[in-house]
C-alpha cells in the first residue's frame, strides 16, 4: 500500500494491503495492524514501568514499611506519574485511534510514514525523559511547577512525545477524511470511532495547551528566556493535565460501548443520545483546568466557580447519561436473549469470565461510583480547601484513570492480542481472574488513599511522622492502601507478562476465529429485536442508577457538612 | 452495533426512561452548580483568592516588620508573634520552613497574607485539614477565624524539594 493519496482508501479496492479477520469477518489494514501492534507492545512496557514504580510508592507511604530513601521517592512518583499517565495511556490511546479509524471503516491507514514518524517521536521522548528521570536530573513531579526546574531534556523528551501523539491524532483524521472521500463506508460513523474521534478533538486541544505551557518552560530551562510566571504556568498546565483526562475518559466509554456490543451483542437505545454526550465531553471541558486551582491565589471565585461548575457540571452530565446509556444497552441485549427474571436476573447471566467484559463493567462501576463521585465533590470550590493536595487527591483518580481507564483498556487488551497480534491467550484461568484482582486492588488503594487524606495526610510526601499529626486510623489507612497495592501490582505485572508470553508463544490463529472468552448466551425464551420500541424495559439499569444518584448526594452533602465543621475562612 | 454504521435515519429524541434519567441528573448538575454560589453568600469557608502582587524581598521585609513590633517569645528559635485581633499577619513559606509561628485568639478574625521566597509550597493546617496554596511573587491573603484552641502543625503540601517533608510550622490558639 503506497501513501499517495490518490490510491483509494477502501480495503476491498484491488492492491489493497488488507487482510480478512477469521473472527469477525471484518477487513483489517496491514499498515493499521503494524502500527497498532508497535504502539500496544510500547504501552505494555510502559506500564509495567509505572507498575514496578506503584509498588514501590506504595511500600514507601505504607509507613510502616517505610521503603525509599527519600530522594528515590520523589524520583520514583515522577517517574511513576509520566509513564502511567502519560506514556501508557497515550501510546494505548494511538493504537485505539489507528483502529477506530480504519476496521470500522473499512478504510487503509492513511500514511505509514506518518504513523513511524510519530511512534518514532513518543518513543524517543518517553526514553529520553525516563533516563533524564532515572539520572536524579529532574525530582520535579509530573507537574513540574515553575520555580522548581528540571534538565531541559526532561521538557524536550515530554514535547516530543506530545507533538508525536499530534501526529498520530492528525493520521487518524486523515484516515477519517479519505474513507469519507472514497466512501468506504455508509452513512454515519459507527459509534466507536464517533467516540475516538471526540476522544481526538479533545486530545488537540490538550496537546496545544501542552505545547503553550512546556515550549517557554524549555526555552527558560536552558537559559534563553525569562521565567514564566509561576501561576500561568499552573493555569496552562492544569489545560493540558486535566483536559487530558477528558481524552481518557471519552476512549473509555468508547471501549465499554464495543466491549458490550463483542460480549453481550448491546446496540444503544438511542444513538442520538451517546452521541450526544460525547458533544458534550467536547464543548463543555476546556475550562475544567479551574478545579486544580480552586484555592489558588490570583484567581477570582467568581472564575473558580463558573469554570468548575458550567462546564464541568455538563461534562459530568455526559458521564452520567454515558453511565445509564451503556448498562441500558446490555440490560436490553441480555432481556431480549430471554434473561428477564426479575429486575437484576439479567445481571448474573453476563460472561462474567470473559475477562474483557468483566474489566469493562468494573471499569464502568469504579470509574462512575468512586471516580466520578469523588472527582465531582473534590472538584467542589469550596470542599476544595478540605481536600486540596491531601491523599484524596490520589484517592480519586486512582478510581478514574487507574480503576476506569486502564481496566478498560486491560479489557480491550483481551481482544486486541487475539484479533491483531492474532495469537490465543496463555493462562486463560489467570486471565479470568486478573481483571477481578486489578479491580479490586485499586479499591482497595483508592479507599486507603481517600480516608488518609481525610485525616489530612498530604500527597506527594516521603515521611509523615515528622508533622505529628496523624494518629493510628491514618496509619491503618496508609497499610490498607499497601495492601491493595500489592494485589493490584501483582495482577498488573501478571497481566503484562500474559500479554508478551501470548504474543510470543501464543496459539497461532490463522484464518480461524479466535479462541473465545464466552459471550452472553439466548434461552429458549428469546426475542430478538422486541424491546426495540420498550422505553421502561431497564428496569435494573434505573435500580442502579437511583442507588447511583444516592450514593452521590450523600457523599456530596456529607463533605459540605464536613466543610461547615472547619475554621471560618475567607 | 457499536462497531458498525448505524441504521439510517438514527436521530431520535430521547424517550422514557431515558429522558427521565437525562432530567434527573440535569437537575442534580443544577443544584450541584447553585450550591457554590449558595455558599459563597451564606456559609462560612470560602476560598476568596485575595492576592496582591509582591517580590520575594518586600514580602520578607514586611514580614520582619510585623515580627519585630509584635513578638511574644520563641520557639526552638522561631520567633512567636502575636498580632493584635482584626490586624494582618504575616507568614513566609521557604525551604524549608514557615516563618515565623503566629500566636492567635480564638474567635478573632486575622487577615494572614502567606506568600513564598521560593518555590511553590502548600500551606496545610492540620488537623482541620485546611489547604491553601501559596506561590512565590503572590501575596495570598486568607481571612481565617480559629474557633478551637490549641496547637496546630502547618504542613506543607506542595513538592518543594527534598526537605519538603520536614516544613512544619505552627499556629498557637489561646
Ligand atoms: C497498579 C497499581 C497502582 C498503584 C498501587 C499506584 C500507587 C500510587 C501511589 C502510592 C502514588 C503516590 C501517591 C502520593 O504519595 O502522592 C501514586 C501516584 C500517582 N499515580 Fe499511581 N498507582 C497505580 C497505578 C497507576 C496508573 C495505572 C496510573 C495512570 C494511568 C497512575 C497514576 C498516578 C499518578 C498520576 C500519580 C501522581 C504522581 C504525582 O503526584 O506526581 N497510577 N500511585
Ligand atoms: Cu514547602
Ligand atoms: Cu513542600
Amino acid at each position: 500500500m503506497s501513501t499517495v493519496s490518490t490510491n483509494s482508501a477502501a480495503l476491498d479496492s484491488p492492491g489493497a494491503d488488507s487482510r480478512t479477520c477469521g473472527t469477525t469477518g471484518l477487513k483489517v489494514c496491514l499498515a493499521a495492524q503494524r502500527f497498532i501492534k508497535l504502539n500496544a507492545v510500547a504501552a505494555l512496557v510502559f506500564l509495567l514501568l509505572g507498575g514496578i514504580a506503584a509498588i514501590l510508592l506504595a511500600l514507601t507511604r505504607w509507613q510502616a514499611v517505610h521503603l525509599l530513601p527519600v530522594d528515590w521517592f520523589y524520583r520514583i512518583i515522577t517517574f511513576h506519574g509520566l509513564n502511567m499517565l502519560i506514556f501508557w495511556i497515550l501510546f494505548f490511546e494511538v493504537a485505539v485511534l489507528y483502529f477506530a479509524a480504519t476496521i470500522p471503516l473499512k478504510s487503509r491507514l492513511f500514511s505509514r510514514p506518518v504513523a513511524w514518524v510519530s511512534f518514532g517521536m513518543m518513543l524517543v521522548g518517553a526514553v529520553m525523559t525516563n533516563v533524564v528521570i532515572l539520572q536524579g536530573k529532574a525530582d520535579v513531579m509530573m507537574t513540574s511547577y515553575l520555580p522548581l526546574l528540571a534538565h531541559p531534556l526532561f521538557y524536550l523528551g515530554i514535547i516530543l512525545v506530545a507533538v508525536g501523539t499530534l501526529i498520530a491524532v492528525f493520521n487518524f483524521f486523515a484516515t477519517l477524511f479519505i474513507a469519507k472521500r472514497d466512501k468506504t463506508y455508509e452513512g454515519s460513523l459507527p459509534l466507536v470511532t464517533y467516540g475516538a474521534m471526540a476522544a481526538a478533538v479533545i486530545a488537540v486541544i490538550t496537546l496545544l495547551h501542552g505545547a503553550i505551557v512546556m515550549v517557554p518552560t524549555f526555552t527558560y530551562s536552558l537559559g534563553w528566556t525569562p521565567e514564566p510566571d509561576p501561576m500561568w504556568y499552573r493555569m496552562i498546565w492544569w489545560g493540558l493535565g486535566h483536559m487530558s483526562q477528558q481524552v481518557n475518559v471519552a476512549a473509555m466509554v468508547a471501549i465499554w460501548y464495543l466491549i458490550g456490543y463483542l460480549a453481550v451483542g448491546a446496540k444503544p437505545v438511542n444513538e442520538t443520545v451517546c452521541r450526544g454526550a460525547f458533544i458534550l465531553y467536547i464543548l463543555f471541558i476546556n475550562l475544567a483546568a479551574a478545579h486544580h486551582l480552586l484555592v489558588d491565589p490570583g484567581v477570582s471565585p467568581a472564575w473558580k466557580m463558573w469554570n468548575t461548575s458550567y462546564a464541568m457540571y455538563l461534562a459530568v452530565l455526559a458521564s452520567m447519561i454515558h453511565a445509564f446509556t451503556v448498562p441500558a444497552s446490555v440490560e436490553i441485549a441480555m432481556r431480549e436473549k430471554g434473561h428477564s427474571r426479575g429486575i437484576f436476573g439479567w445481571i448474573t447471566a453476563l460472561p462474567w469470565r470473559n475477562p474483557g467484559f468483566s474489566a469493562a463493567a468494573l471499569s464502568l462501576v469504579i470509574f462512575g461510583f468512586v471516580g466520578g463521585i469523588t472527582g465531582v465533590t473534590l472538584g467542589t470550590q469550596q470542599i476544595n480547601i478540605i481536600a486540596h493536595n491531601t491523599m484524596r487527591i490520589p484517592g480519586h483518580f486512582h478510581a478514574t484513570v487507574v480503576g476506569g481507564t486502564t481496566l478498560a483498556f486491560m479489557g480491550l487488551t483481551y481482544y486486541v492480542i487475539p484479533l491483531i497480534f492474532q495469537r490465543d491467550f496463555i493462562w486463560r484461568g489467570m486471565a479470568r481472574v486478573q481483571p477481578w484482582l486489578f479491580g479490586g486492588g485499586i479499591l482497595l488503594v483508592s479507599f486507603g488513599m481517600s480516608f488518609a487524606g481525610s485525616l489530612g495526610v498530604s500527597r506527594r510526601v516521603h515521611d509523615i511522622e515528622y508533622a505529628g499529626a496523624y494518629g493510628p486510623a491514618a496509619h491503618l489507612f496508609l497499610g490498607l492502601m499497601g495492601i491493595g497495592a500489592i494485589i493490584a501490582v501483582f495482577s498488573l505485572v501478571a497481566f503484562v507478562l500474559m500479554c508478551v508470553g501470548t504474543v510470543l508463544f501464543g496459539r497461532k490463529i490463522e484464518g480461524r476465529a479466535m479462541a473465545d472468552w464466552g459471550v452472553a448466551e439466548s434461552t429458549v425464551e428469546a426475542k430478538p429485536g422486541s424491546l426495540a420500541h420498550a422505553h421502561w424495559a431497564m428496569k435494573g439499569t434505573m435500580a442502579l442508577t437511583s442507588v447511583f444518584l444516592l450514593c452521590f448526594a450523600v457523599y456530596y452533602f456529607a463533605n459540605w457538612k464536613a466543610l461547615a465543621d472547619v475554621w471560618p475562612v475567607q | 452495533m457499536s462497531l458498525h454504521v448505524p441504521e439510517k435515519n438514527w436521530f431520535r429524541a430521547p424517550e422514557g426512561a431515558e429522558k427521565l434519567w437525562i432530567g434527573v441528573a440535569l437537575v442534580w448538575c443544577f443544584v450541584m452548580s447553585l450550591m457554590m454560589p449558595y455558599w459563597h453568600f451564606r456559609g462560612k469557608q470560602n476560598a476568596k483568592g485575595e492576592t496582591y502582587a509582591v517580590s520575594a524581598e518586600a514580602f520578607m521585609e514586611r514580614t520582619q516588620q510585623f515580627v519585630a513590633d509584635n513578638r511574644v517569645g520563641e520557639i526552638d528559635g522561631v520567633p512567636v508573634v502575636e498580632p493584635a485581633p482584626g490586624s494582618d499577619a504575616y507568614l513566609v513559606a521557604r525551604m524549608w520552613d514557615w516563618y515565623p509561628i503566629l500566636k492567635l485568639r480564638e474567635g478573632e478574625t486575622y487577615r494572614i497574607h502567606m506568600s513564598s521566597t521560593d518555590l511553590n509550597h502548600g500551606f496545610s493546617l492540620q488537623p482541620m485539614n485546611m489547604n491553601f496554596q501559596v506561590l512565590p511573587g503572590y501575596d495570598h491573603v486568607i481571612t481565617m477565624t480559629p474557633t478551637t484552641t490549641g496547637e496546630f502543625p502547618i504542613i506543607c503540601n506542595e513538592f518543594c524539594g527534598i526537605g519538603h517533608d520536614r516544613m512544619i510550622g505552627k499556629i498557637i490558639v489561646e
